[in-house]
């Protein structure tokens, strides 16, 4: 767990290696260019489902190695995945009867009161 | 592990090793150690990135919801974004978090000179960000690119004068922009498909009052952290961090990861719509 710098007493706290950065880096620069490219090429709706899919992995790398999670008590990341779910229900749910107002909007947008 | 006087050398202070309780200048009175100071103040930092991503979750909703309604708009809208820019100060925000998590580590290692150096890159990338941010929002003002009410595309009152302009509008309104003269000056190609919907034209004020909230939150908290990272970097100056006590060097990259993480989903959902 630790590395060991120098020969006096460590502190606390996982110390991410150098490369691992770095490598996490490269792969975030490289799934932004893919991100990119994917636009290029027409799949329909999948490229909606594309880009969050690589917007994910993205947001996983970060939490994991820039935010330390892999590394970090559980409990913080239980904090962060319960405050994931709380999003995930609020957009849910919101999302479940959105379309069904359209065609009273579409009726008072054509004809205004 | 709570034996930190025994092993740390940094600042214990005269006063608390007459105390019954003995810690260093940098452990809180009520705290046992400094690791247990450290791990409640990363605890915190977790509690109020959850806040501010349900915060954001409110802007995401509002974009879920009209983009499910209208798709049409968000197609035709986002050829109106520099998707070039939009992946530029991708890069630049991802560097940054590079160079914060950098930081930390060198934080953690006690090499001041490379926390220094690195939250320096940090701002400078911050920086560098906002200026981007500028000159998207600059251009976006200048051809009348504005929030739903305020928006009045766009460069051609300018090129035919007031009377085509308006013309020009209700032909906008009617049937879409068409190729020629009377197309938005910016961008200067429409594709065909963005004339598809009637709709589209009539409701891209809200696509930009959706962008405007979301991006110009999104800048404010560039803008917050600009402030915290100064602040880490005054205590860095200074000597305050050291291997038992990098806390706040943490909580402020951590805060910094999460403004990436967001523009990690910003980006894609307003400049890359397909």
């Amino acid at each position: 767990m630790k590395t060991a710098e120098s020969g006096r007493q460590e502190g606390f706290g996982h110390v991410v290696p150098l490369g691992t950065l770095l490598a996490v880096f490269a792969a975030l620069i490289v799934l932004t260019g893919i991100t990119v490219a994917a636009t290029w090429v027409d799949l329909g709706s999948a490229n909606l489902f594309i880009a969050m899919g690589i917007a994910a992995v993205k947001a996983t790398l970060v939490a994991l190695y820039f935010m330390h999670l892999r590394y970090d008590h559980p409990f913080n990341a239980l904090i962060f995945v319960v405050g994931l779910l709380f999003l995930t229900l609020f957009l849910g749910l919101t999302l479940l009867d959105t379309r069904q107002y359209q065609p009273e909007i579409q009726a008072a947008v054509e004809n205004p009161v | 592990m709570n034996d930190l006087t025994a092993l740390a050398p940094h600042g214990v202070s005269a006063q608390s090793e007459q105390g019954h309780h003995p810690h260093p200048d940098y452990v809180a009175h009520h705290f046992d150690s400094a690791e247990q100071q450290f791990d409640a103040g990363k605890l915190g930092v977790w509690v109020f990135l959850v806040t501010e991503i349900l915060f954001f979750s409110g802007l995401f909703c509002a974009y879920a919801v009209y983009r499910g309604n209208h798709p049409e708009v968000f197609v035709y809208a986002h050829h109106f974004l520099d998707k070039n820019l939009g992946a530029l100060n991708t890069a630049v925000l991802i560097f940054s978090s590079l160079t914060m998590a950098l930081a930390v580590r060198a934080a953690q290692l006690e090499q001041r000179r490379a926390l220094i150096a690195f939250l320096l890159v940090t701002l400078l990338c911050a920086f560098v960000f906002l200026g981007v941010k500028y000159v998207e929002y600059r251009q976006k003002w200048e051809h009348g690119l504005l929030w739903a009410g305020r928006y009045h595309a766009t460069g051609q009152e300018s090129n035919h004068g007031p009377e085509a302009a308006s013309a020009d509008r209700g032909a906008a309104v009617a049937a879409g922009p068409r190729a020629g003269e009377t197309t938005p000056a910016v961008p200067p190609e429409l594709p065909p498909e963005a004339t598809a919907s009637e709709d589209a034209p009539r409701l891209v004020g809200v696509f930009f009052s959706i962008y405007f909230a979301m991006t110009g939150l999104h800048a404010l908290h560039v803008i917050g952290g600009i402030g915290a990272v100064t602040w880490i970097l005054a205590r860095a100056v200074r000597g305050d961090f050291n291997r038992f006590y990098f806390g706040p060097v943490d909580y402020v990259g951590l805060y910094w990861h999460l403004v990436d993480l967001v523009w990690i989903f910003l980006f894609p959902l307003l400049y890359l719509i397909h």
